[in-house]
């Protein structure tokens, strides 16, 4: 199965289960390879819908000091994106969620867009997601990763004007990350400002699933912008239990996506516009 | 050259940043476009470059300099004697005067050595907007008196402590800052680097040192020089200088990178001598990188060139062979340096010190009716303090 049906697999399982999609997110070697793998399977267990992979990058310019400082740590321990493709490989038979990678354009670059593409859907990735990668300049990595069905899910922000959500969404695989709020990665006062209205534009543009992510850590947080989208994206809250227990993070981890991933669930986040 | 339409000079350049700045890129290209054609708007950066910084910066010939050195004659373009003592200044004032156009009431800028901060604190203060300045933690020891002086302006100076706490992280952490006040802030890059347009429009705000040095030399020496040199860290003196002579096929244009200790230690900031292309602030560029593209520190005495990418434009000059790009190591940009402060009473920026140290080179090699045209970029005033250390001196 390619990455793009995973996904599409994925969305219509929930979609049957009247629930809304649960993306976590951890950066890959934070602290080491064999825990993310431990925290993925923890994750999995744990009723994640699909988790998203941090590739470190030196220069993370659109995350905040939490993630940043996971990069820091797994660029310590010399991660880099070959073992993290090794590692989707020795997972991906035991979870059942779809793997998707988050990384900044370079490290993919440097790798070769179609040896990346190739190798990436070969180990099980299901989508990337890359964000300094606007659509205007997102042509050529498209195109290697549509030969092998990986989805390159794009970000929308609240900033987007229409006839960008019309070209974002046209070139749109697997799902549209909508970016709650103007800025960086990172737990935020208040995430619902702006996701409504993002959200209803992005949906008269595709049918494609809407997910939102940036500053979403708690479950209030997560029910509230859950009613206007498809799924949300829960990372720094995540990295930062990992930052403050390393290797011993795997139950608070699974704690917190058991909890959140139950407030998705349950009715109170049903009756938005696409519920 | 112009890029094209998405901003890329031959394969460099283009806007690799996230979806929350595009529109605000967008809205960018629309007012510098416009402003562009504006006649008002071009006499007002005149006007302002001419009572405000002090334009045009004269050229000099460095008579006791070129006497000691023998061969080519070397004439020095003084953007030192620019207000806030470097070629800075000429950018701010085009940037923060778009900005008001375009009705943004705050603006950011990284900076390294702190020239560019100074410079954007001034021309804030001076239009009333404003000003946060990101400057690495390592950049802000090294360059306390600059610090000093964005506050006096009334700037708000921020340290920024992740990463190498140099130049590159402080354009991280403008991003930031950026991306989350896209909406009322003007983010104002100090060098030919960034997204489209910044590449083509600090170059076009640079391009009155090659105009003027230009017409300077043809009246002084009645010809073009033979070599124009320049240094480069991100690129904007060197482009600003070498953009009117692009298409005077005689004259070689050399740009200088900082080659720290050496090419061979790995401790230098030589991309365009020493990386590969990559993805980096926005642009597709030269870039100093380890194989999995991960952005690797660098090392040069001069804060200002600290910077592991270059200019989209240095990337296609450099494949199409109009520029050639040498390097100066941190030694070799000392004692062009001294040399300067003892030949000419001039005490250069050590940035424009390894333009200087090429020039050096050069000029024995060639003949004495030949003239050089060095850009001295910057004043050193700031550097005493580096230079003092080097020398073992301790200035307290």
């Amino acid at each position: 199965m390619t990455g793009v049906q995973q996904l599409a697999e994925k969305f219509a399982l929930l979609k049957k289960r009247s629930e809304k999609a649960l993306v976590t997110y951890i950066t890959a070697g934070d602290p080491d390879m064999q825990t993310t793998g431990r925290l993925v399977l923890a994750m999995d267990r744990a009723g994640a819908d699909i988790i998203e992979l941090g590739v470190p990058f030196s220069d993370p310019s659109a995350d905040g000091p939490v993630i940043q400082r996971a990069s820091t740590r797994a660029l310590r321990n010399h991660t880099n994106p070959a073992g993290i493709l090794k590692l989707v490989e020795e997972v991906r038979e035991k979870v059942k969620t779809p793997l998707v990678l988050m990384s900044y354009y370079n490290p993919i670059l440097q790798y070769g867009l179609n040896a990346f593409c190739a190798d990436a859907a070969r180990a099980g990735v299901a989508g990337l997601i890359i964000p300094d990668l606007p659509v205007e300049e997102a042509g050529p990595l498209i195109t290697e990763a549509d030969k092998v069905g990986l989805a390159l899910i794009p970000l929308a922000a609240p900033t987007s004007n229409r006839h960008r959500l019309a070209k974002i969404t046209a070139a749109a695989r697997g799902f549209i990350y909508c970016v709650t709020v103007t800025g960086i990665t990172g737990t935020r006062q208040d995430v619902t400002g702006e996701i409504a209205r993002l959200a209803g534009q992005v949906r008269e543009f595709t049918d494609l699933p809407i997910v939102a992510g940036f500053g979403i850590a708690t479950t209030d947080q997560a029910a509230a912008v859950a009613r206007y989208c498809d799924g949300v994206v829960v990372g720094s809250a995540l990295v930062r239990l990992v930052e403050e227990q390393g290797e011993d993070s795997l139950q608070s981890v699974a704690g917190l996506t058991r909890q959140l991933k139950g407030v998705l669930s349950s009715a109170q986040v049903q009756f938005g516009k696409n519920g | 050259m112009q890029p094209d339409s998405r901003g890329y000079f031959g394969a460099y350049g283009g806007t690799f940043v996230p979806e929350t700045l595009m529109p605000a890129l967008e809205e960018l290209i629309e007012a510098y476009q416009k402003a562009r054609q504006d006649d008002d708007f071009q006499r007002e950066v005149e006007y302002y470059l001419h009572h405000y910084v002090g334009r045009p910066s004269p050229v000099y010939f460095a008579a006791a300099l070129s006497r000691q050195i023998g061969g080519a004659r070397i004439f020095l373009k003084r953007e030192d004697l620019n207000h806030t003592g470097a070629h800075k200044i000429n950018n701010t004032i085009g940037q923060l005067l778009l900005a008001r156009r375009m009705g943004k009431q705050r603006i950011v800028a990284e900076t390294g050595a702190g020239q560019h901060g100074v410079a954007t604190a001034t021309v804030a203060a001076m239009l009333g907007m404003k000003c946060v300045v990101y400057m690495g933690k390592e950049d802000t020891e090294r360059q306390s008196l600059n610090v000093f002086r964005m506050r006096l302006l009334g700037a708000e100076v921020v340290e920024v402590c992740s990463g190498s706490g140099t130049l590159k992280d402080a354009m991280n952490e403008a991003m930031r800052d950026w991306v989350t006040n896209v909406r009322d802030t003007f983010y104002v890059i100090g060098s030919v680097a960034g997204p489209h347009p910044y590449p083509m429009m600090v170059r076009d705000f640079q391009a009155v040192i090659g105009r003027e040095a230009r017409r300077q030399m043809l009246e002084q020496t009645g010809a073009l020089p033979h070599c124009v040199v320049a240094c480069v860290g991100g690129g904007s003196n060197s482009m600003g200088i070498f953009h009117a002579f692009l298409e005077d096929a005689d004259v070689k244009l050399v740009g200088v990178e900082a080659g720290g200790l050496g090419l061979s230690s790995g401790k230098h900031a030589a991309p365009l001598n020493a990386g590969r292309p990559g993805v980096l602030h926005g642009s597709y560029s030269y870039l100093v990188q380890d194989r999995y593209g991960q952005v690797t520190p660098v090392h040069s005495i001069s804060a200002g060139l600290d910077y592991p990418g270059v200019g989209p434009e240095h990337s296609y000059l450099k494949d199409n062979g109009r520029v050639h790009y040498a390097v100066a190591t941190d030694q070799e940009a000392l004692a062009a340096f001294h040399l300067l402060c003892r030949t000419e009473g001039i005490l250069p920026a050590l940035e424009s010190s390894h333009a200087l140290s090429e020039a050096v080179k050069l000029a024995p090699q060639m003949e004495s009716h030949q003239n050089i045209l060095v850009c001295l970029s910057g004043r050193g005033d700031k550097d005493v303090h580096t230079v003092a250390r080097e020398m073992g001196v301790d200035l307290g």
